[in-house]
């Protein structure tokens, strides 16, 4: 017996020892990679307004984790600097899953950022989420527009101010592959067709690749590209009135939207460039999918502006002139300019004044402009009091720059607003079935109508 | 080789098994006497069959088919070229010519960490979880399974019944009513909440399967104790506590595997900050928020399985023990 608790004693050492080498290594990185306390040294005269808080604490909960989550940390030190306030911040990616039950257990944070509107409206029907402060509504109607209040707001009262954008309506390319033969920057979605039927004809590769899979969200991507296409053909009204359910999911418009995305991705001779067939489309990881791009397999890649990072994750020159850029994807129409987009909105479950202040902090110019110089890529915000040339990245400016365009109309992700049984389950499904099965489109639009709840 | 190997602790334990038999020999030598012979034909039946060199192809099969995967991660967390990762699959970087893209880049980048996450940090948070979430369970459970096995009392059955019957409740639903009552408790964002829950979750199997491998011990030995004058306290720690070795360490190591790969109890209860945040929830967000760094998965698992390895190998000979005890005895 002696003999054998002596071996559990070893093998607890051995678990202590290689915890000691393990520290002892994170502990000589942390060392070497610090410095990035420099930014606090900024003038704190735009942050008098907020006052003394020095010994108060607030807690944030984003979906935002790793180096993503370390920029948002890094930009609210200045903040915290000047104003003495301790940010606790903490991001997951289970937050879409837990922050109902947070909320209802009351443990949840002093403020969330809800990645999607219906969720908001969700967490808002809890009775828990307290209207914005004066201050903080006041800077939604300086700095944003008003379709982005709509979006922040459940029943006419303002409950969340946006924080970040996407822009999911680009088309990624390769520039020097574009020169290299010929081709050019379409205009109009007929011209995207015609570009697309001559690089299929000149037979260097497939024009387009597409990937849809992501666990078991897998389907999203699709989903986005329905609501691209729905703007297009059927427009921004149209849109509008589907995501309210004011029409039928089956509704011969969206049905015709969904045939014009077949005109490139059911068409075997157009996808899945690099990859496989049609069917490949629903097994492909969204995170793979436009990569082949830079291996001169594929041409067209139609995904968010955040996909940037993944060409930047793989060494690529992202430019205008790079390996690797993006354009708007085209309407029919060139006089009308529909975007699709997403974006997070911040909700706060306290009313402390630290809370409130920081609440407002998050409103401002001042932190978009701070979120902007600390963040390499990926980020970009509707608040109009950004400077452009504060975004690092290419791709984030070009997001930016739709964003601001006034001419364009913004409208948010639709599944993101759909009922969750639709918008993050029948839709998912459905549109994986559109690839998998090669379902036909008045089938999908029937088969995800008959999932909507009766009401 | 293989059929020494598992010949050989069997023959060894033999002249064990036969000591506690021993001293039951003067109540009862002819109820054990027949099982005792059948059970030996038995053995020797099983050892034929399963040491045949058909069964040991199968063995060798199955294992290789099985290990596979993990040997392809195993190399694919040395790749050094992200391009080569995408396009290519693992094979190709066995081929001699490839040799050159091996590299401990992804490793390096693992544990020096991205982003203002430290990997230490989270590797003491699974410890300081860990240990205790075993420890709790073990003890309550050699507690409980004692009453339950040697203290006769009203509605133990139903009661033990009842406790087994736990085991079907889904984590999940217990998941918002525990954090509320934590929350009421003034316990939230502490260890405390996990090293609970673990404990909650953990007790119903860890009582059953105590309370079976208590309930072999012969009555004799547990009577002869008693007749000497020895209380529950004195029995339990200087009769029970020393023959529960195996089935101790057998538990140990699955609360232990499971607690250390947890990651639904402790985002759901300790939330993702670096104070509380075990290194399962880390690997978890390596990839990034939109998985763009995912190639430092398949590095991140190896170091994370590094210490669960460590006590699995450590304790190994007690669980495959813990594992028997419960089963083959008649």
């Amino acid at each position: 017996m002696k003999r054998s608790l002596g071996r559990v004693v070893v093998a607890a050492g051995m678990g202590l020892v290689l915890a000691g080498a393990v520290a002892a290594c994170g502990t000589d990185d942390k060392e070497a990679g610090g410095g990035g306390d420099s930014a606090t040294t900024a003038d704190c005269s735009a942050y008098e307004q907020y006052g003394d808080l020095s010994g108060k604490s607030v807690t944030v909960y984003t979906t935002f984790v790793d180096t993503e989550g370390a920029s948002y940390e890094e930009s609210f030190k200045p903040f915290a600097a000047c104003t003495g306030l301790t940010v606790k911040y903490e991001g997951s990616k289970s937050l879409t899953a837990d922050v109902l039950g947070r909320i209802e257990a009351g443990a949840v944070a002093d403020i969330v950022a809800f990645p999607q509107p219906g969720l908001l409206q969700q967490a808002v029907a809890t009775g828990k989420v307290l209207p914005v402060p004066a201050a903080v509504a006041q800077n939604v109607d300086q700095y944003w527009t008003a379709s982005w209040r709509n979006y922040g707001s459940v029943g006419g009262t303002l409950y969340a101010a946006p924080l970040g954008a996407s822009v999911k309506s680009l088309v990624w390319y390769s520039p020097s592959a574009f020169t290299q033969y010929g081709y050019e920057v379409p205009q109009t979605w007929d011209d995207l067709l015609t570009l697309t039927a001559d690089i299929a004809a000149d037979g260097q590769a497939k024009p387009w690749c597409a990937g849809i899979a992501d666990g078991d969200a897998t389907g999203w991507v699709a989903t986005d590209w329905v609501e691209d296409m729905v703007l297009r053909s059927a427009g921004p009204q149209a849109y509008d009135q589907w995501v309210n359910h004011e029409i039928r999911f089956n509704d011969p418009k969206i049905v015709d939207s969904l045939k014009e995305m077949s005109k490139i991705l059911r068409n075997d001779s157009y996808v899945n460039a690099g990859i496989g067939d049609i069917v490949s489309i629903a097994a492909t990881p969204w995170t793979d999918a436009g990569t082949p791009i830079l291996d001169g397999q594929c041409f067209l890649h139609r995904q968010a502006s955040f996909y940037g990072g993944n060409f930047a994750a793989e060494n690529a020159d992202v430019g205008e002139n790079g390996d690797i850029w993006a354009f708007y994807l085209p309407s029919s129409d060139p006089s009308s300019k529909p975007i699709l987009g997403a974006g997070d909105f911040v909700a706060a479950f306290a009313d402390r004044p630290e809370v409130v202040a920081f609440q407002t902090f998050l409103s401002s110019p001042e932190w978009a402009n701070e979120k902007a110089k600390v963040t390499d890529g990926g980020w970009t915000t509707a608040n109009n009091g950004l400077v452009k040339s504060n975004l690092k990245s290419a791709v984030d400016q070009l997001a930016y720059g739709l964003l601001a365009d006034p001419s364009a109309e913004f409208r948010f992700d639709g599944s993101d607003l759909m009922p969750a049984v639709v918008g993050s389950d029948a839709f998912w499904k459905q549109m994986t079935a559109y690839f998998a099965e090669v379902k036909p489109e008045q089938d999908v639009a029937d088969a995800i109508e008959a999932a909507w709840p009766k009401d | 080789m293989t059929a020494a190997r598992i010949a050989g602790p069997a023959k060894n334990n033999q002249p064990a098994k036969t000591k506690p038999g021993d001293g039951s020999r003067e109540d009862g030598i002819v109820q054990n006497g027949g099982p005792r012979q059948r059970l030996g034909r038995r053995a020797a039946r099983a050892r034929r069959v399963l040491t045949s060199s058909a069964a040991s192809t199968i063995a060798i099969c199955v294992g290789v088919l099985w290990s596979v995967p993990t040997f392809g991660l195993l190399v694919t967390s040395f790749r050094g070229s992200v391009q080569d990762i995408r396009t290519t699959g693992w094979w190709e970087a066995l081929k001699p010519s490839n040799w050159g893209g091996f590299s401990l880049d992804h490793y390096g980048t693992v544990l020096s960490g991205t982003g203002t996450a430290n990997l230490a940090d989270y590797f003491v948070n699974s410890i300081v979880m860990t240990l205790p979430a075993v420890v709790i369970p073990i003890f309550l459970a050699l507690l409980a399974a004692y009453a339950f096995a040697w203290i006769p009392f009203r509605g133990s059955n139903i009661l033990f019944v009842g406790i087994f019957a736990l085991q079907v409740v889904p984590i999940q639903v217990a998941m918002v009513p525990l954090l509320t009552q934590y929350v009421n408790l003034g316990l939230n964002s502490s260890f405390w909440v996990l090293w609970l829950s673990h404990a909650m979750f953990g007790l119903p199997l860890a009582i059953f399967l105590l309370h079976n491998f208590m309930k072999e011990i012969p009555r004799s030995l547990v009577e002869a104790a008693r007749v000497d004058g020895a209380g529950h306290v004195t029995t339990f720690f200087r009769i029970i506590l020393p023959l529960m070795v195996p089935a101790i360490a057998s538990f140990a190591i699955f609360q232990f595997l499971w607690v250390w790969n947890d990651l639904l109890v402790a985002l759901a209860f300790g939330g993702n900050t670096p104070d509380l945040a075990p290194i399962t929830a880390r690997l978890s967000d390596m990839a990034g928020s939109l998985g763009s760094r995912w190639h430092l998965l398949a590095a991140g698992a190896f170091v994370s399985t590094i210490v669960p390895m460590g006590v699995f190998l450590a304790l190994q000979r007690y669980f495959v023990r813990g594992l028997l005890a419960g089963s083959v005895k008649g």
